[in-house]
Parts: C-alpha cells; structure tokens; sequence
C-alpha cells in the first residue's frame, strides 16, 4: 500500500464535527468536476490511491477514469463498501426484507433469479457475495487492489460476533477480485483479536488513530499497545481527530508507531493536500 | 481513559440480556450488547425466520419466535425491547411482571396511559427502566444543559427545538412507519427525539398552540411537524422537524436558545455561543465561541454508529450492576414525552 491514501469524506459533506462545515463542501463539490480536479491536484503532488465508499457519485468519477485510462493507468482505488447511508435509509424506508430485495441484482420479480434464490434459501454468504458484486459493478475495469467493508457493517459483525462473515468475506474478495480484503473499524483491538480467532493473520486495519483517543474504543493506551506489539497492517484514519489536533502535531505522533503502513487523508484544497504530504512524509 | 486490555477477553459476563426485535436498532442494540463484557448476551426474539436464521447461523445466541416463551425459559436479568412501538406495552410489561430489568425503545408507548402503568410496575418493583433517547448521551447536549443551569444566558426568551433529514424522499415504501396507528409517522419517530431533549434540557412542554402536521411524500402519516409549545418555565418556543429535507445526509438535531445576555446552538456535533458580554467563570469570550464534540464525547469501549448509542446501554447496564436507577430516561421521562405528543396530536385537530 501507498503511505498516503486519500480519502473522499470531503466529496460527500462528511464531516464529523460541523454539520455546517459539510454543508459548506457539499457546495464546493456540487459538480463532479469539482471532485475530479482535487483528485487531479492529488496526483500532481504524488499521490497515487483514492479510497472512497461506493456512493453513487463515485460511480461518475469512476467513468471519467475510465475514460482516461493513460492518466490514470498507475491510480488505484480502494473501494469501501457499503455506503451505509443508502442502506440505512432504505431499512427504515422499506423494512430489512425491503431493502435486500430493493438491492439484489436482478428483476424484482427474481425469485428464480440467483438473488430471489439466495434469498428463498436463506444462503447469506450468497448474499453478501451479489451485493459485493453490486457494490464493485462500478469500478469495473478500475485498479482495486483492496477492498474495504465500513465501519458500520465490521463493528456490526464484530458486536454480534459472526466472525464466519469476515471469513467469508476475506475468501471472497481475495478469490473473486484477487485484492486484499481490508477492515475498517471504529475497535481496532477488538477486531484484531477477532479475525485472528477466524485464521485471518496480518490484516490491513483502518482506525483512528490519534493522540486525544477520539473514536478510539477502550482508550489511547490499548490501541498505542496493538500498535506497537501485534502483527497487522495499520492504516490511521481521523488523525486530525475531526480538526481537533493541528497537523504537525498529529502527524508527528503518527511518527511513534513505524507499523502504520498508511494515513487516510482527505482535503479540499491543493495547499493542504501538499502540507499534509509533506508532514507524512517527514515523519513517517 | 485508562483501560484494561483484559476487559474484552475471557472474562465472564456479570448480568445475563437478551433483545427483542432484530429491526435495524435493534441489532445494532444487539451489536453493541453482545461487545459488552459486563453482559451475557444470550438471546433474541423477532418474527422474521431470515434475521432469526442468520443469528442461529452466524452466532452463538438462541433465537426465539415468541417472547414470552423467551422470558419464561431464559434465565435473564433484563431484556431490551425494540420493536415498533405497539407492541411496546405488552412486552415490557411481562418482562416487568417477570421481574425483569428493562430498556425500551422510543418512543415509549402510543398511549400515555399504557406507560403510566408500565412505569408504576417498574418503580414498584425496584426495577431498572430505561427509555432509548440517545441523544441524552450526547456529549454537546450534556453541555448545553450545563451552561443553561449556570445562567450563562441570563433571562431566556425563546428556544427553536429542530430536526431534519431524509428518511421519506418518495411517495412509496410500506413499513409500520408508514402507518399512523403503528406509531410511523415523523412526530413519534424524529420529533419524539427533539422533544425530548426540550423537555431534559429547557423545560417540560405544558401546551402547544398552532401545530401543523404536514404530510409531504406520506399517504398515511406527517412528515413535518411543526409547532408553538409553552413550558412550565414560562419560557415558549417553536418546534420544527421534516424528515423529508434532501438537503440533510443524515438525522441532523439542533436545539437554539436565545437570552437576555445571548444565544446558544446546540448539535450532536458542535455548540455555537454567542455571549453579550464575556463570562469569566465559564472562561467564554464575549462574542462566539464554538466547541466541539471532540471535547465534549462521553469515552466508550464500544462504538457503533456513535458514542451515544453505546453509552446508554453502558449507563443502563451500570444502573442493573449498581441496583440503582440512573437519571437519564427513565420511564417516567419517556412517557412525559409521549404525553407532550398525544397534547401536539390533540392541538394538531383544532388547527
């Protein structure tokens, strides 16, 4: 993986301390030429991967990419999928059975189609396997050489402790997209411990990482512990703990746990792109 | 927040739970259980065979169809109910009967009178109530309410009690929330939520004039309510909430009070303060000062979906451990809700 992956909250009004803020981006990213120049304004500087959810919109700048293919031959995309939104609404809109059927492939009349049957069989590793694949349809053709499940649905998992989805999951994307499945969480040493239960060893962990413990369940010390003690492939995420830390002074804590492979950023403007890949690769 | 690492492994939980319903709060109320240690997470109930199928496939819980038969033949100290709210009523009632400690899902009930009785059996049994307004638990409102107990504003004048998102975007979809009779409907699901913080936080609504229930997509049930309520303080404010606002990514919650000496906006993310003149004792300049909920969260060992979700069970079942009550959403508190309801509902017809 790359040292630097950046991240597409910014696109989609995701901000996790300002519902105004997000408004305000909501606004300057309006148009999708607006999120294509960014990423373009992140290539210039170096860097070569964008992990973004399977919001609908990516779904435009993945054909735009495709459209490029010489420009963008040597970017990578880690899809993060689902984007919970889209689920949740659609539960509370139209009941779990709803939205399944809302979101399997295939005609709404597909009982005999592979989604209808897998539903009637109750085979819910086939399942998740057809909205994998309904979620990656958009990046089609694209580099993906790893593939997220969100916060949302790995911390469900874990709190239920069907840790035989992960392991699903893990076969699944590594036979299907030959890519390395990764976990985001908001538990890092829960989850850890968890997938090594299953068999899954040295997995890619995306957490917050940052000095004040923000979204850090059990505390700074236990994730300070993981990361120095056990065998994983770290990215930090939230390192600026939603703007509550400057810069520097995040990254630079980062500095003290050489295991982190990568830091997940997102920016909206050019200058501060340059200075958080500046800060990285100081201390990293 | 110092934490030992040996929580979350090998050790024995300290109280046994189960869950009815298994809708999307309540697996995630299940999630958030089954990761606590304190807890022995042994079962869940629901009517549908596919989610109780996955459970009995993928986890180590029992499932059962029936709750009744769940309660009889568990050895349980609490259960948590999050079924639509019908059938609130009916199951946290035998659970209490049964000696049970109970968290119940909002809104409480659809008839205050049902949870006046629900919250004497509770209260005559010594038994640990808990109603779901997680926003209770919300670091940036617990600090609202601080600075209006320290008088930060001075004399009050108004309040605004607001919420908006985009549940119900189109004119289709046939769930219980669709149904008026079933509780769906946006003044028992987001209003119910704003509410409730009004009532905690700036005073208990006594009476509400020129309520407007307005359906926008809905067949059935409102998508806005908006309203003019009075508080036994004195003080009157407006109430608005539209769960049909594109504009809104997510459920977005604010609640504004303005005073003699300034104003305050409150949000699960972030508390604006305008002050007149500066306060010395709360350290506020004069003008705005904003924080965030960076500092204000309540730290948890848990998280799915936001801090909040997961500090009210730990609060809960911290009470259960403590044998003793906590102050945030009791029964009583969340059926003074559903009262403030049935007297908008009641308003709503005159208008």
């Amino acid at each position: 993986m790359d040292k630097i992956l950046f991240g597409d909250n910014q696109f989609f009004a995701v901000n996790h301390v300002s519902d105004e803020k997000s408004r305000a981006q909501s606004i300057q990213f309006k148009e999708d030429a607006a999120i294509i120049k960014i990423l373009d304004q992140a290539i210039d500087v170096g860097i070569n991967t964008f992990m973004c959810t399977t919001h609908e919109r990516i779904a435009n700048i993945c054909n735009y990419i495709r459209l490029n293919p010489k420009k963008y031959q040597n970017f990578n995309i880690y899809p993060c999928m689902p984007y919970a939104h889209k689920y949740a609404n659609a539960v509370t809109e139209l009941g779990i059975m709803g939205t399944i059927k809302n979101y399997i492939p295939g005609s709404i009349f597909g009982t005999f189609a592979k989604g209808g049957f897998a539903l009637m069989s109750k085979d819910f590793i086939k399942l998740m396997e057809l909205l994998i694949d309904a979620e990656m349809k958009m990046f089609k053709d694209l580099n993906t050489p790893v593939i997220f499940i969100q916060n949302v649905i790995v911390d469900m998992i874990l709190g239920l402790k069907m840790y035989d989805i992960f392991k699903s999951y893990d076969q699944y994307i590594r036979t299907k997209y030959n890519a390395e499945p990764g976990y985001i969480t908001m538990n890092m040493p829960l989850l850890l411990d968890s997938l090594n239960s299953v068999g899954i060893m040295n997995p890619i962990i995306c957490s917050s990482i940052n000095k004040i413990g923000f979204r850090m369940s059990g505390g700074v010390e236990i994730y300070e512990k993981y990361l120095s003690e056990k065998q994983f492939r770290p990215i930090a995420m939230q390192v600026l703990a939603s703007g509550a830390l400057h810069p520097s002074e995040a990254i630079e804590y980062l500095g003290k746990f050489p295991n982190i492979e990568s830091v997940l950023f997102g920016a909206s403007t050019k200058s501060h792109i340059q200075e958080t890949k500046m800060l990285i690769n100081k201390h990293l | 927040m110092a934490r030992n690492i040996d929580i979350f492994k090998n050790q024995k939980g300290m109280i046994t739970g189960a869950v009815i319903g298994l809708g999307k709060m309540g697996i995630s109320h299940a999630a958030i259980i089954g990761a606590n240690p304190l807890v022995n997470f042994v079962a869940v109930c629901d009517s549908s065979t596919l989610v109780l199928d996955a459970f009995k496939k993928f986890s180590t819980v029992k499932t059962y169809r029936n709750f009744k038969e769940m309660i009889d033949n568990e050895s349980l100290d609490f259960v948590l109910v999050a079924t639509p709210t019908r059938f609130h009523f009916p199951m946290v009632k035998y659970a209490l009967e049964n000696g049970l400690h109970v968290f119940c899902e909002k809104p409480f009930n659809l008839n205050s009178k049902d949870g006046e009785e629900l919250v004497q059996l509770a209260n005559s049994k010594s038994l640990i109530n808990q109603v779901g307004y997680h926003n209770q638990f919300i670091g940036t409102f617990r600090e609202l309410k601080r600075l209006l107990q320290a008088d930060v504003l001075g004399d009050l004048v108004h309040f605004m009690g607001e919420a908006y998102g985009a549940v119900v975007t189109k004119e289709k979809g046939k769930t219980w929330r669709s149904n008026a009779e079933e509780g769906g409907g946006c003044l028992y699901d987001y209003a119910s939520h704003v509410l409730n913080l009004i009532q905690e936080i700036i005073g208990n609504p006594v009476h509400s004039a020129g309520t407007k229930l307005k359906s926008i997509y809905s067949n059935d049930v409102e998508d806005a309510v908006y309203s003019t309520l009075s508080l036994d303080n004195g003080l009157s404010g407006l109430l608005s909430v539209n769960w049909s606002d594109n504009t809104y990514r997510k459920m977005s919650t604010t609640l504004t009070v303005i005073g003699k000496n300034g104003k305050i906006s409150c949000d699960a993310t972030e508390i604006k303060i305008y002050l007149k003149e500066s306060n010395k004792k709360e350290g506020l300049d004069k003008g705005w000062t904003i924080k965030y909920i960076t500092d204000f969260a309540l730290p948890v060992n848990f998280y799915l979906r936001g801090e909040e979700y997961s500090a009210q069970i730990e609060h809960f079942v911290n009470c259960i451990i403590t044998k003793k009550q906590g102050s945030y959403n009791t029964f009583e508190q969340g059926n003074n809700t559903d009262k403030v309801i049935e007297m908008i509902i009641a308003n709503s017809k005159k208008n």
